[in-house]
């Protein structure tokens, strides 16, 4: 019975470590943040190894969950005529939800696994206490880019995800369902509003490129420098940021268009 | 070479994020149909607003003009007080326009739609406009209907 509760103490204290520990690496990456307007280079690097290189996968998966969502909202919507509104919920349900929560998913999985694994790796190969040895900050040299990086690319994705997914839908519906274009767009237009909607799913991509960035660079840093401790940081990623990422969203959704 | 080309792609991926967002503000919403730039709010005192919310369209002749902007209970008269902002440059509305809550479709969404008189004078910034007609209720109706077809069937 003690050692039960022994274990479960242990447990709960390593948890609150694990948690100080990250709140302390954040604010060594936000005092880092200025340093970087010297080295601009570092962040482009890493804007391209996050944002362009995700690219593909966003910009595919977008084209094909607006063209899934044109398809089946049209066959729901026909039976009540009201396939007209099939521009309107497309672009409410890709700018509110599903471009910057499916954006975040896949940029978990893909940038930030990644992320973790380059970190890990470069402790685990003491890259990273090479660099200490050198009187080089590897938080400023090596996680702040990274982080920024993050941060930055994340909202574009989330955008070019939403915008090419409204046009996988155009391409379903008005190219081969015959909704009428005009109205496709027309009524989309009455229908998102730009403060309520678009600003609102900006920040919401913004928010997840934060936690999912944050927690990427986490893991890579407090890995246990073995090749398990290395795929076991990676694996935490991707399931700890996913599930952030979706209970996030439901906070922000319940603060922003909860109490209306 | 080699940074030269990453910062190509680097600038190429920003460009595309920026131009998505101005698609999604441009296109996609309703940012460019009516800006809050200017504008005058005039009110309307109505015995009915059910179903008519904030933001929802102002209209003359089926034209957008502007938006709902508030909509408050006036405990004097128990009527609802809306307040409508409407873009400056629609300026030229005679201050006898009337006022009436609609319905786009059978069951589509309330708006308000404006009816301009023939006085000379203009609806300024804070004005009331007297003459509303508030929203039809459906279950108002049918009761009306079915009352006023059992009374003419007594009569048979």
């Amino acid at each position: 019975m003690q050692n039960r509760l022994a274990q479960l103490g242990r447990t709960g204290l390593r948890f609150f470590e694990r948690l100080g520990r990250a709140h302390l690496l954040l604010l060594a990456l936000l005092r880092g943040l200025p340093d970087l307007l010297l080295r601009p280079y570092l962040v482009v690097q890493q804007v391209y190894a996050i944002g362009v290189l995700s690219l593909l996968i966003i910009v595919v998966s977008g084209t094909f969950v607006g063209m899934v969502l044109g398809l089946q909202l049209y066959n729901t919507l026909v039976d009540f005529g009201a396939e007209a509104s099939l521009g309107p919920v497309i672009a409410l349900t890709l700018v509110r939800e599903l471009g910057p929560v499916v954006t975040a998913l896949l940029f978990a999985g893909r940038a930030g696994s990644a992320l973790t694994a380059e970190i890990g790796l470069m402790k685990a190969t003491e890259q990273l206490s090479g660099m200490e040895m050198m009187a080089v900050d590897p938080v400023r040299r090596v996680l702040t880019p990274r982080f920024l990086g993050g941060f930055i690319a994340m909202p574009l994705l989330a955008a070019i995800f939403s915008v090419v997914g409204i046009y996988g839908g155009y391409f379903v519906g008005v190219g081969l369902l015959g909704v009428d274009d005009g109205s496709y767009w027309s009524q989309m237009q009455a229908m998102v509003d730009f403060d309520k909607d678009v600003v609102n799913g900006v920040i919401k991509s913004l928010a997840f490129g934060w936690v999912v960035t944050w927690i990427a660079v986490f893991e890579g840093y407090d890995a246990m420098p073995t090749s398990e401790g290395v795929s076991r940081a990676t694996t935490r990623t991707v399931v700890h940021a996913s599930l952030a990422v979706l209970g996030l969203d439901f906070v922000l959704t319940a603060l922003m268009f909860g109490v209306d | 070479m080699q940074t030269k080309t990453l910062e190509i792609w680097v600038g190429v991926f920003i460009a595309a994020g920026l131009a998505a967002l101005f698609v999604l503000a441009m296109q996609v919403s309703n940012l460019t149909v009516l800006g809050d730039d200017g504008g005058y709010t005039v009110k309307a005192r109505f015995e009915n607003v059910s179903g008519l919310k904030v933001r929802s369209a102002v209209t003359v002749a089926g034209v957008r003009v502007g938006r709902v902007s508030a909509i408050e209970f006036d405990p004097m008269t128990f009527q609802a007080l809306v307040s409508m902002r409407i873009g400056a440059r629609y300026d030229e509305l005679p201050i006898d326009t009337s006022a009436s809550v609609l319905t786009s479709g059978l069951v589509g969404e309330k708006y308000v739609g404006l009816d301009p008189g023939g006085d000379m004078d203009v609806l300024k910034d804070g004005d009331e406009i007297m003459l509303t007609q508030s929203t039809l209720v459906l279950e108002q109706m049918i009761g009306k209907f079915l009352f006023d077809k059992a009374e003419t069937g007594k009569g048979e």
